[in-house]
Order: structure tokens, then sequence, then C-alpha cells
């Protein structure tokens, strides 16, 4: 099918570009920026007049569900959700049930994925056999099967001996490793971040050396393997300044923060409002402001929306009963435009956050539209204002902390490999 | 206005006379809160009176809780006599529906079996709307719903009624 | 959310979930009506009618016989009916969520609950869900808040003190644990005390407690010295388990009320407990039934002021 998208705004932070230009699309690839190739005939034009034209979005966490927790979601519901939320590539954890730790399951899940004709998707590995944190899972072949990267999901891996060898055997094929910092022991029990606001709450709190000395385990990890280190939702300044830090070194670590906390702090629990409360917890507001600013630096390298379709039934219970997580698939677009508007940032250096950067930390070649990309692409109305309702989002998850809130931004158009995958 | 406004001091003094032939060394007065209180004290020093003086707040035993929940600041009620078997009379200052009479008895009969309960009060103004009359009183009137006609006490302690504008609830 | 869910949209209370947020104003009429109510036990007939006809369920999710009987006798002496509930870990064990139970028993024309969960927060659930009219009264969340015994201290600290406004108050012991704590010191600091210690080792107090309007003391001598109120916290057995404590013994030794500590404060100190009291472990029995201790009065106090809640709260 031969596509031009007309009229639009083209935003490709990875090539610079921020100007009004045409995309040529065919067979499923871009084939002319600005100017169509020779005896270009569309077979459908699409106007993004007033829209902004760019690469679909790359979320690195979205919790699919599937297999086996296909009441809290599904597939069919989540994968529609993504490419409403202009979402073209996606990340799963391996924290399904069972978990990913065979081929067949990755296989299973890979082609159900393709079958829904949406987002691509690309699963992360489990670590270890049944992310019980013990015997390592066979990472090539998983990476035959089509893993991206192996991951410990929220499972404590408590054995600093695994965890040494399993980022050493990662080590050996040039596999990266995504882990999130969390120091099981300091954080046993906790709800939310230790600090004023929690103690006031009485709730259980975690401290922020459950993330940095996890952090600082990681760090000392990676130099004694040579693993490239994903770390996953950082939440505290101390942290980020870790992070900062080792990548002045020059140790390969990338890590990417939940969209959420840009935006939230302890505070926002409120009076024990359950759809706050997150993994990692959301913490102060300095920590939140240093997340903001190191996005904006580079010390953080991406956003993604941690999407966790969580049903009402785990979410309608005393705080310290819930179960954790936000959905954020639809999400993810208003939120990161809120953040750059905030942080006086261009809207091309706002969309690399979520198209080129999250691409690199993958090592794909998505996330851009040069000649020859696949169609990858969000139509985006910048201006479109909507209202955060149950029944606006296509999500099984209607847990976000933001129900009933105004949000600005929605993907008008969505395609994936040149297909229109969602239109409103 | 003037000539409706009536004399507290006088109408008290009205009262002490006709109360003095109905009571003796063991009749109880008590007053209801908070005018009913100044007369009762008044009253009790004029009639010298032997049985310590009683009062009730009565606030616990209205019927219009359920309407404007409970009256701000209630006071403690403090009955320091044996009821049972007593003569009791009840002080208030001005009798209206009748309500606030049938709370004190609720509340009063709540500490025991009293031989006999009577009413004194400074002015009846009319507007019963339970069968309470009483039996001492000092002015009978009639007042229009919307007046509220109220007893004060100024800082030298003399008593003074007045008549303002009254939004029922 | 931002909207104090204790208050209906008159700006009356129509719940009472946690101190914190209340006026001064609200919290002196809940002390001046509890007055009234006292003077209700001391007379044959303890009950008053201002509750006849209403149903006061007591959803108890955390056994306690003690506050539980408080409350039920309370609720009884307003001429309620009294339904108690001792859910524990049975109900959702058979999967009924708290909503569903609370949901059920509105059904059987509940017009306040009298709630105590485990969980901090669980009573704010129940308020948002209920429909207006029913009320709920806090009775100890988690952590949280117990507001009626943060009440009922303030009672009698007015009791035997009268002036809020010129005192030291000590609160001594496991407040990083202490709803009753977190109570106090929200009661406290909003009636004017200028003075609120809380002594204990930095295990047992919570970050950023300062924040909260409290001075922190680690040494008991210093957090003693010149104080009109002792408030011992009771030590949970369970805290030498999580390595939070080494023995009751050395607990004692550092952190237990003595004759001798207390000799320390000023000579008409108060010494106060929430209960039950653990003897040995954070009071020593000569203090806890010497002549400073208010202890048991607190017990009737909390009487009149449950009284005086419900029958605020009914009336809105």
């Amino acid at each position: 099918m031969k596509i031009q998208i007309k009229n639009g705004r083209l935003i490709d932070p990875a090539n610079g570009i921020d100007a009004n230009k045409d995309l040529f699309i065919a067979a499923g690839k871009i084939v002319g920026v600005g100017a169509a190739p020779d005896g270009f005939q569309a077979n459908r034009i699409i106007d993004a007049a007033k829209m902004i034209v760019c690469p679909g979005f790359i979320d690195l966490a979205a919790r699919l569900r599937e297999p086996g927790l296909e009441y809290k979601a599904t597939l069919s519901s989540e994968m529609s959700a993504a490419v409403a939320g202009g979402i073209t590539s996606l990340c799963c954890p391996p924290d399904t049930d069972p978990p990913l730790d065979e081929p067949g399951l990755v296989e299973m899940l890979k082609h159900r994925a393709k079958s829904a004709n949406k987002s691509h998707v690309y699963p992360l590995g489990a670590l270890t056999i049944g992310l019980g944190g013990q015997k390592l899972t066979e990472m090539a072949e998983l990476t035959d099967a089509g893993c991206v990267a192996f991951s410990h999901a929220d499972h404590p891996l408590t054995d600093t001996q695994v965890l040494s060898r399993a980022l050493a055997y990662a080590a050996t094929f040039g596999f990266s490793v995504w882990l999130r910092p969390q120091d099981a022991y300091l954080a046993k029990g906790g709800v939310a971040h230790d600090g004023e606001v929690a103690t006031r709450m009485g709730l259980p709190s975690i401290p922020t050396t459950a993330e940095t000395i996890a952090i600082a385990t990681i760090l000392q990890l990676m130099r004694s393997t040579g693993a490239r280190v994903h770390i996953c939702r950082v939440s505290s300044a101390i942290g980020v300044q870790m992070i900062r830090a080792a990548k002045k070194e020059g140790l390969p670590v990338t890590c990417d923060v939940g969209v959420h906390h840009l935006h939230l702090c302890d505070r926002d629990l409120g009076y024990f409002d359950s759809n706050c409360n997150l993994m990692p917890p959301l913490r102060g507001l300095r920590d939140r402001d240093a997340l903001r600013e190191a996005l904006k630096d580079g010390a953080i390298d991406a956003i993604c929306s941690d999407h966790t379709p969580v049903d009402d039934d785990a979410k309608q219970v005393p705080f310290g009963e819930a179960e954790p997580g936000a959905t954020g698939l639809e999400l993810l677009l208003p939120l990161t435009l809120k953040w750059a508007t905030e942080m006086k940032l261009s809207l091309s250096d706002a969309l690399a956050t979520i198209t080129s950067r999250p691409a690199d930390v993958l090592g794909l070649s998505a996330g851009r539209l040069g000649v020859g990309c696949a169609a990858d692409i969000a139509i985006v109305d910048t201006n479109r204002t909507w209202r955060v309702e149950r029944e606006a989002l296509r999500s099984q998850g209607k847990n976000t902390p933001f129900l009933g809130f105004e949000m600005v931004g929605k993907a008008i158009c969505t395609l994936v490999d040149g297909h229109v995958v969602h239109e409103s | 206005m003037n000539d409706r406004l009536l004399d507290a001091e006088e109408l008290l003094t009205r009262l002490i006379g006709e109360l003095k032939p109905a009571v003796d060394k063991d009749t109880a007065l008590v007053g209801i809160y908070t005018g009913g209180v100044w007369l009762a004290q008044r009253l009790h020093a004029a009639l010298s009176l032997t049985v310590p003086l009683g009062t009730l707040d009565a606030s616990f035993y209205r019927d219009d809780y359920g309407v404007i929940g409970l009256h701000s600041q209630p006071k403690p009620s403090d009955i320091p006599f044996e009821v049972e078997g007593r003569h009791i009379i009840l002080v208030d200052d001005v009798l209206n529906t009748g309500r606030t009479i049938r709370a004190a008895m609720t509340e009063l009969f709540d500490y025991g079996r009293p031989a006999s309960v009577r009413l004194a009060a400074l002015v009846d103004r009319g507007g019963r709307e339970l069968p309470i009359a009483a039996q001492y009183v000092g002015a009978v009137m009639t007042l229009p719903p919307d007046e509220l006609l109220a007893l004060e006490k100024d800082e030298s302690g003399l008593l003074r009624l007045s008549i303002q504008p009254w939004k029922r609830k | 959310m931002n909207h104090n869910p204790q208050l209906n949209k008159n700006g009356e209370l129509t719940h009472l979930l946690t101190i914190e947020g209340l006026s001064a104003e609200i919290v002196r009429t809940i002390l001046d009506t509890a007055e009234s109510f006292v003077s209700v036990a001391e007379r044959e007939v303890k009950k008053v009618p201002l509750l006849r006809g209403k149903s006061v369920f007591n959803l108890f999710f955390e056994a306690s016989t003690r506050t539980r009987t408080t409350f039920e006798i309370a609720a009884k002496r307003l001429s309620a009916d009294v339904l108690n509930l001792n859910i524990g870990a049975s109900s959702t064990s058979k999967g009924e969520t708290l909503l569903d139970t609370v949901d059920n028993l509105s059904a059987m024309h509940a017009d306040m609950f009298v709630v105590r969960h485990a969980q901090s927060g669980a009573p704010f659930l129940i308020a948002r869900h209920v429909k207006p009219g029913i009320h709920v009264v806090n009775a100890g969340d988690g952590r949280h808040a117990h507001p009626t015994q943060g009440l009922l201290d303030m009672y009698t600290i007015r009791h035997y003190k009268r002036d809020f406004t010129q005192l030291t108050v000590a609160i001594i012991g496991d407040v990083l644990h202490s709803r009753v704590a977190r109570s106090q010191i929200h009661a406290l600091t909003t009636l004017g005390v200028p003075e609120v210690r809380v002594v204990g080792p930095k295990t047992l107090l919570p970050n950023g407690i300062e924040n909260m309007g409290v001075h922190v003391y680690h040494d008991m001598a210093k957090g003693l010295k010149d104080v009109d109120v002792v408030i011992m916290l009771r030590l949970q057995n369970e805290r030498m388990n999580g390595a939070l404590l080494p023995t009751a013994q050395e607990y004692f030794k550092c952190y237990g009320l003595t004759q001798e500590k207390l000799a320390l404060a000023k000579p008409d100190a108060i010494v106060m407990h929430p209960g039950p009291m653990n003897r040995g472990v954070e009071i020593d029995s000569a203090v806890a039934d010497g002549s400073q201790s208010v202890i048991l009065p607190q017990v009737t106090f909390g009487i009149a002021v449950r009284m005086a809640v419900m029958s605020i709260l009914a009336g809105n």
C-alpha cells in the first residue's frame, strides 16, 4: 500500500528534522522524505494538517499480561491501547505466568503479537529460570527466539553470586541485562518512599538506600564482568547521580525512568490513593526534580510508561494491600509532552525521549524516519485535550493516578510497517 | 416596641412572691441552661432553700437532634440531690413550644422518680406544641413565631429581657 | 482527592478518620462535649437517648477487646443498637473484599461504622465508599491514626493541666509503629502545645518525624527534663525479632520509665499510657500504680470522648 502523509510538521529527532515535509511510504518502508520518489502514486493520502508527524513511540516497558494474567489484561486490549497511544514498538518484561524463561513461550508470544497486527513486540527474556534467582536461562536460545535483552522484572535477585554469574554469562554473548535496582531486604514490607510523607501516613517504607545500594552493586558487577546493563525505573536523586558518574567513567550503562515518576511524588498519595501505589515508589519532591533534570541532560536515556494494568479488585483495597502499578500506554505521550513543556524543551527533544533514545538503548534502527526505515509512524495532535476517564482508556487497566485529569496530546493516526493500525 | 418589653427584675420579684408559699426545706430547684440557671440561682438565694441547686442541660434529650445535630457546647448537667421521692420545681426563662421542658423532664426521670415536678417560668410567651403548662409564671404574653424573647445578664448581674428577630430551623 | 474526606459539603464533621486536618475549634468542641458525657457516667441511668434507633457496627478487622468494648459501651450509653463484627483475617480469606463487607452491612441499615484495620488508610477507603449520611469512626488504622485515643489523651491532659500552651510533653517509645503517637502529635500541635518531644532509639523513630512539629531525643534523661506530661508507648514483642531492638531488658534499662527517671520531669508531671501496659518493659509497676499515674482515669475519659465523637457525627 502506497501512502502519502501530507501537510504535517515532520519531526525526526534522530536526523534533526523539524520542518513541514511530506512523507512517502511503500511496502512498509519510508521511500521519500519531503519529495516523492519518481513515479510514486499514493493509494491513500493522509492529511496531517496542524499535526506532528513523527516516529512511532518506543516504550521500553509495557506489561501485556499474556500469558497467564488475562484477567488483568489481554494482548488484544493492550495492543489496541498501545497504538492508540502512538506506540509502534514495545518491550514487555518477562513476569508473565509462566515467566518468559523458555524459547517456546517467547515464540508463542511473538507469534500472537504479530497476529494482532499492531505494535512490534520485543520480549525481554527472564534472566533466571522462573525468575527464581537461582538458575540461568538459556540466554542464547532465548535470543534466537526473539528476546532483545534479559530482565528480572520486579523479582528480587538476592544471591549476588548468581547475579554476578548471570551478568558474566550474558557478557559472554554481549547480551544486555535489564535490572530494576531494589535491595530486597531493605525494601521488605515497604509500600511507600521512606520520608516525611510515609511517616505522617504511617505507611511501611522503602528507603532510598534500597535503590542506591542495588545500583552500587550492579555498577561494581559491571566493572568486574564487563556486562552491559540497562537500569530500569530509576527513582531517586542519588541513584541518578551514581548512574551519571558511571557513564562518565565509561561504563556501558543506560537507564530509563517511568513517566509517572517525572510528574508525581510521595505527596501525591493524598488520602491513601491506591492508584499512586507504584513500584518503585513515588519518592520525594527533590527526587522527582532530579529525575526531570537528568532526563533533560541525558543521564537518563529514555522515558517508558511502565504500563501495568491492574484489575479493580486489586486496587480498591487499603493502600498497603494494593497491587502496585499504573496503566500508562495511553498516557505516555501527553505526560512526555507535559514534562517537556514544563522544562521548556522543544518538541523534538521531547519526542526523542520516546523515539530515538529508547531505540538507541535497544540497539535498534527504529525510532527514526530516514529513507529505508520501517514506516512506524505516529501522527499526533499536540493541542488535543482529552479527559482521563475509564471509558476513554482502551487498556483493560483503568488504574491511573490521573483519573479525571485533563491531558493534552493524542495520537490521531498510527502506522506500523506502513499499515494504519489506529485512527481516531 | 417599648411597651412590649417587660422588666425581668420586676417579673422575678413577682415569681419569688408566688413561689414563697409553695416551697419547703425539702423542695429542690432545677434550672435549665442558660437563662433558667440564672433565674434558679436568684430564686434559690431569695427563697433560702436548703437543698442544693440542680442544673440541667437537656441537649441530649432534645427532639430536634435529627434535624440540627448536637447543640454546640452542651454543658454538664448536675443534680446534687436524690431525685427519688423529691418535689422538684423546674425553672426556665421563656416557655414557648414546651419541647425544652419535655426534654428536661425526660432527663430528670433518668436520675430517679420524683414525687412531683412543677414548672416556674419567667415568661410564658404562648405557641405551645405540647401539653405543657407552668404553675408559676412572671408574665403571660403572645409573641409571633418570628420573634425571639431572650433573657440576658449584664456585668452587674442584673437580668434583662430583649426581643430579637428569629429564624427558626 | 483533595477535599478533606472528614467533612461533608457543609463543612461539618461527618467522619472521624484522623486528627490531622481538624481545626483547634473542632477538637475543643469534642473535648467540651465529652465533659458533659462524663457527668452522665456518674448517674444512676447512664444513658441518653441521642442515638436511639441508630445502628452502630463495630467493624474490627484487627482484634481488640479493650477498644471495642469502650466503643460498645459508648454507643449503648447513647441508646444506639450495637453490632460487633470481628472479621479478622477470616473474611478476606473467604474472598469477600473490604468494600463488599461494607456494602453488605450498609444494606442492613448501618448508620455508623467504627473501624479498626491493620492497614493504614483503610477507613479512608471505607469513608469514600459509603453513602452520605453513614458515618465512619476510625478506631485505629495500621500505624496511621487512632483519633479517639488522641482525643481522650488530650481530654486527660486538659483535666489535669488545663492550659495546653504552657506545657512540655514527651512521648516515649516505639513511635515508628504507633498510630497513637501520630494522633497525639497532631492533637498536641493543633492545641498549641509549644514543646512536643519524641524519645526513643533511632530504630524506633521514623524518618522525618521532626516535620510533624516535634523535637527528637535519643537520650531519655534529656528528653524527660522538666516535662509536664509523660506519655509511654507500648512496646510490642515483635520488635525484638525484627532487629530493631536487642532485648526487652536493655530497652527497659534505656527507655523504661522508673521512679528515678520520672524524677527528672516536673514534680507534678502526669504519667499516661494508652494501654495495654507491658509492666517492666516500658514502665515500672511502681510508676504505673503511683500517684502521678493517670492511666486509669484515661480509660473513663475514653468512654465520654467516644460518646462525644459519635453524637457529634451522628448529628451532622
